[in-house]
């Protein structure tokens, strides 16, 4: 018989329900109570890079948007450098750049809208580049563990990037590919069905 | 060099994401399997977060939103340590919290249950872990809830919680119970105030993190 190893097990999930803002987003709850709500600031007025404006929906199993979603978001610089200690270049990293926002959709459309920079390219497996990308996880009610999912951009060569070369279904890298619409990049996220977007175990 | 990834998480441990009972559960789920992959630097790294984010006070649900006097209800510690599944301490990792009232009435637009709100409580707070993992919060035990599912359907009284831990693919969200509801954050007796506040622990385990072997690296072993 094996023997048992000294492990804990990690805490299990549970759903975030449909009152999370209170907890992660109170003013969208309706009340304000901190000098400052974290996640509103993903740059800084004065954080070099280029603007774009991401809209998009999450959507459930029969097409309905999910209006209760909160989405949060982790990207790199538009240098590809992420603000952490454990980035080899972070010494390099943008001012006042966050990288890290929380995302509520508006209650009664479920529209989405995200400000940021386009981040650069960050190494992957082995140091080869990933294509340009920004981290998503989505929490709900009805979503028991929260759902991780990423988003590229279709005007960039999104060719040699090792995870969407891990997709075995071509068409289903597409559900990671996000739509320049003029001046705004269109990303929907389909929780269920025909056109359900890659959740990825990370 | 390529900080150590993280270990895979045990799907099978945590809930799927398909329990028909729970009704919402059933069109919110996906039906193809998630593509597995090896952490890269996206989801090795993680937001930071110090103490000029937040205030003291934010980590006291009793004090945090009073505007006539003390929130009504059963006071309450809430405290434990954030560990990773290596029993390491997470420190300085943000945990925040949100809970409904003494009477199951959540402070949000869109929560129309009939018992009132408490004018003296918000339901939310945050606090970053210490040193050493540990973390504490006060405030007032929420009460039962009942939700649209079946017809008569409660859930337990519960807070909710968020960590972040080091890395964009540690964080977790979860819902604490309490003693004698299933779950379970244990009474500790020891962590009590007498003649003013009950105390409950509640440990939270992150994902542990591979040791980087023949690496001299601080995080490996």
């Amino acid at each position: 018989m094996p023997q048992a190893l000294p492990y804990l097990r990690e805490t299990p999930s549970q759903t975030a329900g449909p009152y999370v803002h209170i907890g992660l987003a109170p003013g969208a709850a309706g009340f304000d109570i901190y000098r400052e709500e974290l996640g509103h600031r993903i740059i800084a007025l004065d954080t070099p890079g280029e603007r774009i404006r991401i809209e998009g929906c999450v959507f459930d199993g029969t097409g309905a948007p999910v209006r209760d979603v909160l989405i949060e978001l982790w990207q790199a610089d538009g240098q590809g450098i992420h603000p952490h200690p454990e980035d080899p270049r972070h010494a390099d990293c943008a001012p006042g750049f966050r990288g890290w926002a929380r995302i509520v959709p508006d209650f009664d459309t479920g529209l989405f809208v995200i400000d940021t920079i386009r981040p650069g390219s960050v190494p992957g497996p082995n140091g080869r580049p990933q294509a340009p990308h920004l981290s998503l996880w989505l929490v709900a009610r009805g979503i028991n563990t929260g759902l991780q999912t990423r988003m590229y951009f279709d005007n960039l060569d999104n060719a040699a990037d090792p995870l969407l070369a891990l997709i075995e279904q071509p068409d289903r890298r597409d559900t990671l590919i996000a739509r320049c619409e003029g001046a705004i990049y269109r990303f929907d996220i389909h929780l269920q069905g025909n056109r359900e977007t890659v959740f990825i175990d990370v | 060099m390529t900080p150590a990834p993280y270990y895979q998480r045990d799907r099978r441990w945590h809930p799927p994401a398909l329990t028909p009972d729970y009704k919402t559960s059933v069109a919110r789920s996906p039906r193809l399997p998630m593509l597995s992959l090896e952490g890269t630097l996206s989801e090795i790294t993680g937001p930071t977060f110090g103490h000029s984010d937040i205030d003291p006070i934010d980590a006291d649900l009793i004090r945090n939103h009073a505007r006539t006097g003390d929130p009504v209800g059963e006071r309450i510690i809430v405290h434990g340590r954030v560990l990773d599944e290596n029993a390491r301490p997470v420190p300085g990792t943000l945990v925040e919290i949100w809970q409904a009232n003494v009477g199951g009435r959540y402070r949000h637009k869109k929560d129309s249950y009939l018992a009132p709100i408490d004018p003296n409580f918000s339901g939310c707070g945050r606090v970053l872990t210490d040193d050493q993992g540990r973390y504490a919060f006060r405030t007032i035990k929420p009460g039962a809830y009942p939700g649209r599912n079946w017809v008569n359907n409660w859930r337990p009284a519960h807070i909710h919680l968020s960590v972040f831990g080091r890395a964009f693919s540690q964080g977790l969200i979860t819902q604490m119970y309490f003693e004698g509801d299933p779950l379970i954050a244990p009474l500790d007796l020891n962590a009590t105030l007498p003649l003013d506040r009950l105390a409950y622990r509640f440990d939270i385990v992150l994902r542990g993190r591979r040791s980087t072997f023949f690496e001299n690296r601080p995080e490996g072993n």
